[in-house]
């Protein structure tokens, strides 16, 4: 395995020795990686390789599935996510997430953006929506939503409910932004979208993208990581990764001969 | 076996399936029609608004309608909450194989095969001799019965417990129904498990607990059996003044009306036209449950 610090920046999150199980299937095996504040960290690697898994455990997500476990530590700022001063409520709005399908409450728009605030105990109208419509902006939503903000948000297209529960995520304003394969169920034009807004938020937040499109891990991240069978088996720069990969199956995964 | 062997099989048994399909139709036009034509042309303002009168060969059925609408009232106000609370422990907190949830399911379960009359016994034991008789020992003079006898609070509860599984059964079907996308998505914007449940949960099954809380209703305001031992009137002169009277229902009073009139031939239009309102009512609650859920469908599949 390559040095889990692929270019030398302060590390935002790290994981070290992460093993992560459902019953006695082990998802995740001894994975040791390290993300980079304020860079895009891709995750890549065929169906079933851990990638999402792993992303899961970053905020303690995967803990909802039954039979969950997890061995090894994940640092946050240095300290550990499991330590008492934070819990995974607390957690959850540090580390926020963006699923694979787009997933809006039937509620109206404005709702939606509002959902983290107003569960953070935020009561301030005024605050509130000055929050909603400055990250409908950075979710480069505001223009498209801004005369429709009671309507429901199931009205909106895939792509701009996509961007919606972006939205939704930057609310509370989270340190580190964890997407699971965001644009996956999108047209190429609401693709290009998202991946133009991951480059605009890389200059904020942290983050780390699931993908299964090697295109989009190339364009958009500044590290990636290869994931096999539940090995991480290869991290480094992205160029280096797609140019000059040191492992044999990462060069045959992101040339396509498998996967 | 010749071609024309085959088709005269497919013909008989298309003919056979599609005349038992006919026959159930057809026992429920004959049903509807006899009462009506029997019973439309009793129903009048006066006969909805005003009591029995003339040793029930006259007047109306109010009483019965006031009682039966109460005594669902209140069955609804006890039963919503416990099932709604029971089915939510159920889905959302009980462990995952939880020997107590399963025992809890293996109970409403077979509460929904207990006997209507099992349950009228049972509310005569429990909540009149037991609950009631208690009471009276503690708040009532000695020798005097207030609460240990048959009332409208008593036969509610008991409805209340005979509905009970109904309301769970379409409660927790109502929580399955809400995504599992919609949780998560609540759950790492930072909500806690009862922010989410309160605030994504709850109203996405909120429709189908609706549903639910109906057809309880229908069911509760058609029963007789257990309300015979715990608080319905043969006849009573006067609305219910409290919780603790006794009270007139519309199926006992089809009851009374079919086997203890003095003068058969004089009841028998009455006895028809109150059917007919007694099936109205069931029908139209039923009809409400259906509007609610096409309309949960729809919203779940995002149109408005």
């Amino acid at each position: 395995m390559t040095s889990p610090n692929a270019n030398g920046a302060t590390p935002k999150m790290e994981t070290r020795g992460l093993t992560i199980r459902y019953g006695a299937k082990v998802a995740v095996k001894s994975v040791s990686m390290s993300l980079p504040e304020r860079q895009v960290t891709a995750l890549i690697g065929p169906s079933g390789c851990g990638k999402s898994t792993f992303l899961r455990a970053l905020n303690r997500m995967n803990e909802l599935i039954p039979g969950a476990g997890s061995d090894g530590e994940i640092l946050l700022d240095g300290r550990s996510i499991y330590e008492s001063h934070l819990d995974a409520v607390e957690l959850r709005r540090r580390v926020g997430m963006v699923f694979q399908k787009s997933n809006p409450f039937p509620k109206s728009i404005f709702e939606n953006v509002a959902y983290g605030l107003k569960v953070g105990g935020m009561t301030d109208r005024k605050a509130v929506a000055e929050r909603v419509e400055g990250s409908l902006r950075g979710a480069a939503l505001w223009d498209e939503v801004k005369d429709r903000m009671s309507e429901s948000a199931l009205a909106l297209s895939g792509g701009q409910q996509q961007r919606l529960c972006i939205a939704r995520a930057l609310a509370v304003e989270p340190e580190v932004v964890l997407m699971d394969e965001p644009a996956s169920a999108l047209d190429p034009i609401a693709t290009a979208k998202i991946e133009d807004l991951i480059h605009e938020l890389k200059l904020r937040y942290t983050i780390v993208i699931v993908t299964h499109n090697m295109q989009q891990a190339a364009r958009v991240s500044d590290q990636t990581a290869f994931f096999y069978m539940g090995d991480l088996i290869e991290i480094g720069s992205t160029e280096q990764i797609f140019t000059n990969p040191k492992e044999e199956r990462t060069e045959d995964y992101v040339t396509g001969k498998f996967g | 076996m010749s071609v024309s062997a085959r088709k005269l099989v497919g013909r008989g048994l298309t003919g056979l399936t599609g005349a038992a399909a006919f026959l159930v139709v057809a026992m429920l036009v004959v049903i509807l029609w006899d009462v009506v034509a029997g019973g439309a042309s009793r129903i009048s303002w006066k006969f909805l608004t005003a009591a029995p009168t003339e040793g029930m060969t006259g007047g109306g059925i109010f009483p019965a309608i006031y009682g039966t609408a109460v005594m669902t009232l209140l069955m609804t106000v006890a039963v919503l909450p416990v099932g709604v609370v029971t089915a939510v422990y159920l889905h959302e907190y009980a462990p995952p194989r939880s020997r107590m949830a399963e025992a809890v399911r293996v109970a409403v379960t077979n509460l929904a095969g207990v006997p209507s009359i099992v349950f009228g016994l049972f509310g005569l034991g429990f909540f009149i001799q037991f609950v009631g008789r208690g009471m009276d020992r503690l708040f009532s003079q000695p020798g005097v019965l207030r609460y240990g006898q048959p009332a409208l609070i008593w036969a509610s509860l008991t409805l209340a417990i005979l509905t009970l599984p109904v309301v769970i059964v379409a409660t927790e079907e109502a929580l399955r129904s809400v995504p599992r996308d919609l949780r998560d998505a609540s759950l790492a914007l930072g909500a806690t498990k009862s922010q989410t449940l309160v605030r994504v949960v709850l109203p996405g099954a909120l429709p189908g607990i609706l549903t639910g809380a109906i057809l309880a209703v229908a069911r509760g305001a058609g029963e007789v059996a257990p309300i015979l031992f715990t608080g319905v009137a043969y006849f009573l002169p006067d609305l219910p003044n409290s919780l603790f009277s006794q009270f007139m229902h519309l199926g006992y009073h089809v009851y009374v009306l079919a086997t203890q009139s003095p003068d058969v031939e004089a009841t028998r239009p009455l006895l028809y036209a109150t059917v007919l309102v007694l099936l109205v009512l069931t029908f139209a609650l039923n009809a409400v449950a259906i509007v609610i859920r096409t309309r949960t469908r729809r919203k779940a599949e995002g149109v408005y």
